[in-house]
């Protein structure tokens, strides 16, 4: 297999509050030996409130994102679920209305650039699978995760709209699943693993935020998970984060460790503890080292 | 023709006299070319007449038969049986469209839906000439920015795939903000600004909805209900109804932080968002953060800077001067 080389598009959140996210992500990639090259230049993906504001302006500012990638002529890999849908949901609204692309290549022209429309997005979590292949990550395992339950999260905009997620079903989706009994961990089967997390709320209507994580996490707590993961850094952030509030707003303890995907792959791959970066989680999650 | 069979375990509940709602298990070899209407009518005329559900045309078009199989909102006349077992392997769970509102098995309380409806105003609202001397014309350009909203047949099936609508009584949700859109949309009418006030109020309002894409995948018209929110959304800013509050200044500071740094500066949108008072509910949330190494405690200060940039900013800085269409 030659070398698989991508442009990795971080998004805003890997660089700030999650940077165990980018940290434990790159790790993988060099235990597996992919080749990635951070898109410096690219901007927020608008995380799907800029869209509400100004609908036009994202199309052209994720447009741009997406122009760099075509520029190495690589597809752009993603780690968090919302940028994963934004970058999408411009390139299919591009490729499919020739009017719009035109609008916005006027704009893009003006500082130099032109979207072509040529280079495929996708999720690292779908590179893996699908490029790099769960036997061959399965070779890789120095540390089989076989002690633990681990409750997959599969996070809203890496499964919906179905029409830019193909290859996943998002009442039944399997890849978390199939990666997670990759690396020899049991994967929990429950029924809110394709459930909102609430994240995008979470300042105006905190209490729904709460609840919907709440009762995403206690069905994973009463399915005998002894962590959740999940491929999207706002998931994280709000169910890593927020506990206590969760806590509260239902009326149950719930505690409990939440991996991104990235540092779960890691943690089988023999990543080292700093790669990993658990000391960055809220809710206490480095006893999953010992 | 293929058959298999199929077990289906029907949710039963007659609210006059039960205490709490069970499950029965109906055995049936079900045709690939049947749809899920058809197994219900079964198990009415083969097993027990007393099982209760909504029906009626059996085309999609009267929206009377919504219903979920195994967590998944669908028309019942519209889903083929065999590919909710594909899906699903060969036990359906039948499930009414909300179980907290189950009245006789699958037979629902759909006040709460219509109540909805009609708060939005889903008619055209205009001062009519009762003397026309020609007929009110629209342009296909106009009927096409309905965007098919006016295929909607308030089936629910949206309705009640809604996360929101679950735990949030006040939460318009999805089908009435379709409805929203679709009048406010057309051109004869005259009560637009009523509309996105009533759908720009926290609470009720688009600016709760979480974005999950339940009502996109749900709906049986492909109509694509998160598509006319973010319209919503959009048209409370260009036709300045939008009040500056925490929702809209969310929506709006991500200009702000793009402006200066190309990402988002995170601890920024929260303070701009809240402003330094709303603060206080965050405090809580921050000192862990900060404890953790996620945030730093100078984050907030103003005059302090520790976002990363993207290179090239100029080109960002650039190209939202030439494009920014809103303003808050």
């Amino acid at each position: 297999m030659s070398q698989l080389h991508y442009a990795l598009y971080t998004g805003c959140t890997a660089k700030q509050s999650t940077p165990e996210l980018l940290s434990s992500t790159l790790a993988v990639a060099d235990k597996l030996g992919i080749k990635l090259t951070i898109l410096e230049e690219a901007s927020c993906c608008g995380a799907s409130h800029l869209q509400d504001f100004d609908e036009f302006l994202a199309h052209v500012l994720n447009a741009r994102n997406i122009c760099y990638a075509e520029k190495l002529g690589l597809t752009m890999v993603t780690i968090c679920n919302t940028c994963q849908l934004n970058s999408a949901m411009t390139k299919e609204a591009l490729d499919s209305d020739p009017v719009l692309k035109a609008r916005v290549n006027e704009k893009l022209a003006e500082v130099g650039l032109e979207y072509k429309g040529s280079s495929e997005i996708k999720h690292f979590l779908y590179a893996m699978i699908d490029d790099y292949g769960l036997d061959a990550i399965s070779a890789k395992v120095t540390i089989p995760l076989s002690k633990f339950n681990i409750a997959p999260f599969y996070g809203c905009h890496n499964i919906r709209p179905s029409e830019l997620h193909k290859g996943e079903n998002p009442y039944v989706p399997t890849s978390l699943d199939n990666l997670i009994e990759a690396l020899e961990g049991n994967s929990v089967d429950y029924e809110s693993k394709n459930k909102c997390c609430g994240f995008h709320v979470e300042l105006q209507a905190n209490h729904t935020s709460e609840l919907l994580a709440g009762n995403a996490m206690i069905d994973a707590i009463d399915n005998n998970a002894d962590m959740v993961v999940t491929p999207c850094p706002l998931c994280h952030l709000k169910m890593d984060t927020y506990q206590d509030d969760i806590s509260s707003a239902t009326g149950r303890d719930v505690e409990i460790p939440v991996l991104h995907m990235p540092q779960m792959v890691a943690l089988a791959l023999g990543c080292s503890e700093k790669e990993i970066g658990l000391n960055f989680h809220v809710s206490k999650a480095t006893q999953i080292m010992e | 023709m293929q058959s298999k069979k199929v077990t289906l375990k029907v949710f039963r509940f007659n609210a006059d006299t039960d205490y709490l709602p069970y499950y029965k298990t109906y055995e049936m070899d079900v045709g690939n070319h049947e749809v899920m209407l058809d197994l219900l009518n079964r198990v009415k005329w083969e097993h027990d007449g007393s099982f209760s559900y909504r029906r009626s045309c059996r085309h999609g078009i009267c929206g009377a038969c919504g219903i979920k199989v195994n967590g998944k909102s669908i028309l019942a006349c519209k889903e083929n049986a065999y590919d909710m077992t594909e899906l699903f392997g060969d036990e359906l769970i039948i499930d009414p469209q909300s179980k907290k509102r189950a009245m006789k098995d699958l037979i629902i309380d759909k006040s709460d839906f219509w109540d909805k409806h009609e708060a939005v105003k889903p008619y055209v609202e205009a001062k009519i000439d009762e003397h026309p001397e020609h007929e009110n014309q629209i342009s296909q350009a106009e009927v096409e920015g309905l965007l098919d909203a006016d295929y909607c047949i308030q089936c629910g099936v949206c309705h009640y795939a809604c996360p929101v609508v679950e735990v949030n009584d006040e939460f318009f949700g999805p089908a009435a903000f379709v409805s929203a859109y679709r009048f406010t949309a057309d051109s004869r009418d005259e009560a637009s600004t009523e509309r996105l006030e009533a759908t720009a109020q926290m609470g009720q309002g688009v600016w709760d909805c979480v974005k999950c894409f339940e009502c996109q995948e749900a709906c049986p018209k492909d109509i694509n209900p998160i598509e006319k929110i973010t319209k919503l959304h959009n048209m409370q800013f260009e036709q300045k109804v939008a009040v500056p509050n925490v929702a809209t200044r969310h929506a709006e500071g991500f200009v702000r932080s793009m402006k200066k740094h190309g990402f988002l500066d995170e601890a920024d949108i929260v303070v701009y968002s809240e402003g330094y008072l709303g603060m206080y509910k965050h405090l809580n949330t921050a000192r862990k953060m900060i404890k953790a190494g996620k945030v730093h405690w100078d984050d907030a200060l103003p005059w302090v800077d520790n976002v990363p940039k993207s290179k090239n900013l100029d080109e960002i800085q650039k190209l939202i001067e030439i494009s920014q269409t809103n303003k808050l």
